[in-house]
């Protein structure tokens, strides 16, 4: 119990030393930018890129030092043991369903996570979530199917799978056979994963991660063969796609928040609440310039007009 | 009673078979669509084209840059979007080496510069012979990394493009000798089916320097939505997908006429499609509905 | 043990150097370290591909799995396109060092890899390409449904964007004159209204949504709370 809590303490403190590192050079350079001069925003950007502090990007700096510490604060929130409530996701509520539904039909399941490598932050995301449905299907002993369009890809999901076997107690049906890198080419992969979609016929299909112009390839021939489909990209221009071919999508952020929420883990959690707050500031900082903006309209020469002008350089460059 | 009957059965019948029309076979919309396309495509179909304000606007960003000075084109796509994009950098290209303009090719999509080959070879070399390889125009080719290219190009081009494509050493090109990073640039264009593309540009080159070049893109029609944000701050101009070349094509010939018009007029050529399966599309739509009100009226009538 | 740890630090260290980088100018040459290591990396990653496939293809057609002549087609394939590539067969000579074979272009139609490009590899992605066409079609079909009221305003602007796409915008509404008080209604207006008020109003919202999301996951990974992505064993 002692090397619990001891551990524990540890852990939070090394959270807390890299959350305040991390903090303290964006700090650093907002106090720095407050010491500069008050140059046109146009010469104050070449100044500073000759300067040792890039100067003229102290709001960003502050906008980081926001963001980030929202976030850790979140995290640390969570850590003192505060109930967290976190809206239920239909879509993640549905993957039981889903694979429930494969099994009983005795065909496969198939998830696709998305076309791009693992330095994309929605791959990563993706593979979260794959460990959620591989868990599933290994209680069930359905089929999970892993086409994958990066080898690196590809690694990263045979170990996320793998360990998912071992937490549903089934290591034994493990079968990295399953888990293929088929071509780093784009339509070359959807050629491949949207014939053995044809021939296979799953009966669950999920598209968890970076997606393109193979979205709608996807969608449309999962439907066509009749499967549960749940989709979940941060790519705004793909989501219309999905959300009008398949049965569930979660959309942009929540994409992020269900890899968070999937682990269970209160660090994770904590970093949605930090998240929201953040989205709370970014709503507030919308409607302050909104109302800023239009008083200054009436006004062209009154200090709101000024303010509302000053920051908009500052902050939308 | 039996005309009753028989007018009755015949509703029926029409509303039944509205309904059905709601669970159209895919096929018949697959063979449809392939003739709004195959039709229009051989009997050369072309409607006059009005430009548009962000047609305009890349138009005038290229005008804007001093004759003569340099421009980094990336082409950030492959040849499976060629048929949406080539139209635009064709037009692109003939627009700059119009003006004069030194260009920089390079790809953040392996198969990019094939197509960055095919547009110096089809608008470059046969109507534009003065340009000189190194010189006047150099071809970088693609580098792996994505934005990671974009990222280093923009503190130190040598380390992240040692040679061009040939292998010829940038020091030994006249043209990029003496360029240290992005800012040797006065307009940056990118042609982009995705990611990397435009948006990472805009991201990674124009956020750290935002006064130091212009931006342009070009994109395909369903990535554009992604790019909107950036428009007309980050990103002076851009051209939309088929029709967005078609528009741009008209502004270029105008001013800078080229020997074979069809050249740059592909964009032009393949609005005529666009506008047939557009049309089918309404068409689709409308029908889905009304299928989907007999059917209520169907169930109702139960 | 250091199976997880190493990775981790690995991450945490890079991604607290390019935050650095971007705000401190001497630390720009170690975001570029940072890069050109994620260049060699991502490199060295197309090989370790490139095992796989053979592999997972070898595997197919050894124990005969259904399917396995796509499998052989997939490695013949495969090697023409690698050897000829590779030993550059049939490039055309480079005329300033005729003699020299690996001098010579081999991109260009005239050569085999060439050839294979642009007659063999181009036409099957464009094909790909364009099968959205259709299934943008077919969805379109069964999803544009006038079933309450966000439908209807959806389904009126697909209406309006499609036809304001083509030139039958400015056949129908084209005689509207811009300086009147009812050029709004002409379909370039109203495309112009949509797409750069109220869709760009609407993906920035998404956008900023999606960028915190970005922040919060990049957070946990640099932090080493989410490590999801790292086997278990």
């Amino acid at each position: 119990m002692m090397r619990e809590i001891r551990e524990r303490s540890r852990s939070t403190m090394l959270l807390a030393a890299t959350a305040a590192a991390a903090i303290a050079i964006p700090c650093c350079i907002a106090l720095a930018e407050g010491a500069g001069d008050a140059a046109t925003p146009a010469g104050a950007a070449v100044a500073a890129s000759d300067s040792v502090v890039r100067t003229d990007r102290g709001p960003l700096a502050i906008a980081i030092v926001i963001v980030c510490g929202a976030v850790i604060g979140g995290i640390m929130l969570a850590r003192t043991g505060r109930p967290l409530k976190i809206r239920r996701l239909a879509a993640l509520d549905a993957v039981d369903e889903a694979i429930g539904r494969a099994t009983e039909m005795g065909r496969s399941v198939l998830f696709v996570p998305g076309i791009q490598d693992m330095t994309d932050i929605q791959t990563v995301a993706g593979i979260t979530i794959l460990g959620r449905v591989a868990k599933t299907a290994a209680e069930y002993d359905a089929k999970l199917e892993v086409p994958t369009c990066r080898s690196i890809v590809m690694a990263a999901a045979r170990d996320a799978v793998q360990a998912a076997h071992f937490e549903a107690g089934r290591p034994e049906t493990y079968n990295e056979g399953n888990i293929n890198y088929l071509t780093d080419e784009q339509f070359g992969y959807v050629a491949a994963v949207t014939g053995s979609m044809v021939r296979d016929k799953p009966a669950a299909c999920f598209y968890m991660g970076a997606f393109y112009a193979e979205s709608l390839l996807f969608a449309e021939n999962g439907n066509s063969i009749g499967a549960i489909q749940i989709a979940g990209t941060a790519e705004p221009s793909q989501l219309p796609f999905f959300v009008a071919a398949c049965d569930y999508t979660l959309i942009g952020e929540e994409f992020f928040a269900a890899s968070a929420y999937l682990s269970g883990e209160r660090d994770q959690l904590g970093s949605i609440k930090g998240q929201d707050f953040g989205k709370l500031l970014a709503v507030a900082a919308i409607l302050i310039g909104c109302l800023l903006a239009t008083v200054g309209v009436f006004a062209p020469e009154g200090a709101i007009a000024h303010a509302a002008e000053t920051i908009k350089t500052t902050f939308g460059g | 009673m039996t005309t009753t009957q028989h007018n009755a059965g015949g509703s029926a019948g029409g509303s039944s078979f509205l309904a059905r029309l709601g669970n159209l076979d895919r096929r018949w919309i697959f063979l449809a669509m392939g003739l709004s396309i195959a039709v229009p495509t051989l009997l050369k179909l072309r409607f006059p084209e009005y430009p548009s304000p962000m047609s305009k606007a890349t138009f005038d960003a290229v005008e804007s840059i001093p004759e003569g000075a340099p421009v980094l084109l990336s082409f950030d796509y492959d040849p499976a979007s060629a048929a949406e994009l080539q139209p635009m950098a064709r037009a692109l290209v003939h627009h700059c080496a119009s003006r004069h303009q030194k260009l920089v090719f390079m790809a953040l999509w392996p198969l990019g510069k094939q197509q960055a080959d095919k547009t110096i070879e089809t608008v470059l070399k046969p109507f534009h012979p003065e340009y000189k390889e190194g010189v006047d125009y150099v071809q970088l080719g693609y580098q792996s990394g994505n934005e990671g290219v974009i990222k280093l190009m923009a503190t130190n081009i040598p380390a992240q493009y040692p040679t061009d494509a040939s292998g010829a050493a940038l020091k030994d090109l006249p043209l990029v000798a003496g360029m240290r990073d992005l800012s040797s640039f006065k307009l940056i264009a990118s042609i982009s089916a995705g990611y990397p593309g435009a948006k990472e540009w805009v991201q990674y080159a124009n956020g750290p320097m935002p006064d130091a070049f212009k931006v342009v893109g070009g994109s395909t029609g369903v990535q554009v939505s992604q790019l909107l944000p950036y428009y007309p701050h980050q990103m002076e101009g851009m051209l939309v997908a088929v029709k967005g070349a078609a528009e741009y094509e008209m502004l270029v010939e105008a001013k800078y006429p080229i020997a074979q018009p069809e050249v740059i007029g592909q964009g032009r050529v393949r609005m005529g499609p666009q506008l047939v399966a557009h049309l089918l599309m309404i068409g689709l739509i409308v029908l889905g509905n009304i299928a989907m009100v007999a059917g209520r009226s169907r169930g109702g009538a139960r | 043990m250091l199976q997880r740890t190493i990775p981790i630090a690995i991450l945490c260290l890079s991604g607290v150097i390019m935050i650095v980088a971007y705000f401190v100018s001497f630390a720009v040459s170690w975001s570029e370290t940072v890069n050109v290591w994620f260049n060699i990396l991502s490199a060295v990653a197309f090989v370790l591909g490139a095992g796989n496939l053979l592999a997972v293809n070898l595997e197919k057609i050894s124990s005969r799995r259904p399917g396995w002549a796509y499998a052989a087609i997939t490695l013949v394939s495969f090697f023409f396109m690698l050897v000829v590539g590779l030993l550059k067969l049939g490039a055309v000579p480079d005329p300033k060092n005729p003699l020299i074979h690996f001098a010579g272009d081999y991109e260009t139609s005239a050569s085999p890899y060439g050839w294979m490009y642009e007659y063999v590899f181009s036409p099957l992605t464009s094909t790909m390409f364009g099968l959205l066409a259709f299934y943008v079609a077919s969805a379109a079909f069964r999803a544009f449904r006038a079933k309450n009221v966000e439908s209807i305003l959806l389904l009126g602007t697909a209406f309006i964007i499609l036809i304001a796409q083509t030139a039958a915008g400015m056949f129908l509404t084209g005689w509207i004159p811009q300086d009147s008080v009812f050029a709004v209604l002409r379909f370039d207006s109203l495309k112009v209204g949509i797409t750069e008020h109220i869709q760009t109003a609407g993906m920035r919202a998404i956008t900023i949504g999606i960028a915190l999301g970005v922040a919060a996951t990049s957070l946990r990974l640099i932090l080493g709370i989410d490590k999801s992505y790292l086997s278990k064993n």
